[in-house]
């Protein structure tokens, strides 16, 4: 069975046609862009409440992202939960004294960690740990707050 | 009441011989494959007739589903001021769920029942035994190349129907809806995950094009060598290939996309 020349190049278009289909899947469709791999250093800091913060949520400072939260765990010792930060290696300039927080982006949006640098002169290593962190906002406990401070006037 | 009970009895036997012929059939094809390296022409032949005789009817109905999808998903989330989650949604629905299956339901309707139709033909007409006769085993030089031109095929075309249909997705809601067009492209990169979405679709996909193809070419070298026989395969193709994939794609999702 031969084959010919024109099922040869369409065979041809038809492959190459996938590969064009899944390089735009992959650039344009999916996060496999942000897949780069960066030299990264984590920081452990713990929350009272993550609220919905996810692993793979961004880490941000002044609104740009410089890194993603790799694992959340809860820490039996301290009784909260401990979020590991990967930052990438470019933005090494967070003092000891840095404060976390999470934040929704939107009302109803994704929650990621927004970090605010401090003013110490000691930077944050690989394996530091930030002190000072603001709990995810919880909508259940601020109309609790809300509906308390109504009724008790 | 024995010869109920007696025919019960024989419907459930003749699924599992059923069952089982098309099982030792899938070895002895799979055995044939390697031999293919050799007669790469066979594959190419059948991936012309399997894959890109296929390209047009998945291309228009991938462009039209995604064009359905971006119309409706607009209409529920404006309701809710969140235009900007649709390229999420149908990008998302697309990869996970209806390239890989819409993509194999067309597939099976389109290459399959031609595959059962071929082969059913090729027994009727005693080319098959013919090959026999040369020494030149049918299931290797007949089965093999279109089985594995239907497993390469089905990806590549899930994916292009994937692809497809955001753009025009993409058309209905940032050319005619007015969604912004910088917001429809990043919600999708940041939202939607290369490992987790649009590989698990492409497994799918893969899974899907085995199936299918096992199925339409069981069917043709099972089928009664006459014209009747041969329709019946081809319907049973149709049927079975869509039930199957349906089926394993709930398998596959919870499998997938369940807890994690």
């Amino acid at each position: 069975m031969k084959t010919t020349r024109t099922q040869e190049i369409w065979v041809g278009l038809f492959v190459a046609l996938g590969f064009a289909a899944l390089f735009i899947l992959a650039m344009k469709m999916s996060n496999f862009a942000s897949y780069k791999a960066t030299d990264v250093y984590r920081i452990t800091v713990l929350f009272e409440n993550i609220g919905g913060l996810k692993p793979r949520s961004p880490v941000t400072v002044s609104g740009v992202r410089v890194g993603r939260v790799e694992s959340i765990d809860y820490d039996p010792n301290e009784l909260q939960a401990k979020v590991v930060l990967a930052i990438e290696n470019g933005y090494n300039f967070f003092p000891v004294d840095t404060q976390a927080s999470i934040y929704t982006s939107g009302l109803l949006g994704e929650q990621y960690i927004a970090l605010e640098p401090g003013a110490e002169d000691e930077m944050m290593k690989e394996g530091g740990r930030i002190r000072h962190s603001q709990s995810a906002l919880v909508l259940e406990e601020l109309v609790g707050q809300v509906l308390v401070n109504l009724t008790s006037k | 009441m024995l010869d109920v009970l007696a025919n019960l009895g024989g419907w459930w036997l003749g699924i599992f011989k059923r069952l089982g012929r098309g099982f030792i059939f899938l070895l002895q094809t799979l055995a044939g494959l390697p031999g293919l390296f050799l007669r790469p022409g066979l594959v190419i032949k059948q991936l012309y007739s399997v894959g890109v005789l296929s390209l047009m009817i998945i291309l228009v109905s991938g462009w039209f589903v995604g064009m359905v999808l971006g119309l409706q998903f607009f209409i529920t989330l404006s309701r809710f001021g969140a235009e900007s989650a649709l390229s999420v949604t149908v990008d998302l629905t697309l990869l996970r769920e209806l390239g890989p299956v819409v993509s194999a339901l067309l597939f099976a309707g389109r290459a399959g029942s031609a595959l059962t139709a071929e082969i059913g033909l090729m027994k009727t007409t005693e080319q098959l035994s013919g090959m026999e006769m040369m020494a030149v085993d049918p299931v290797h030089r007949v089965i093999a190349p279109r089985f594995l031109a239907g497993i390469i095929s089905m990806p590549v075309l899930a994916v292009l129907f994937s692809v497809v249909g955001v753009f025009s997705a993409y058309f209905v809601g940032v050319g005619l809806l007015g969604v912004d067009s910088g917001s429809f492209w990043s919600q999708m990169q940041s939202s939607v995950d290369w490992r987790e979405d649009a590989v698990n679709g492409i497994i799918k996909s893969v899974v899907f094009g085995f199936v299918v193809t096992w199925i339409a070419v069981f069917e043709g070298y099972d089928a009664l060598p006459t014209s009747e026989g041969v329709g019946r395969a081809t319907t049973r193709t149709v049927v079975h290939g869509s039930l199957a994939v349906l089926s394993l794609d709930f398998i596959l999702t919870s499998m997938m996309f369940g807890e994690i």
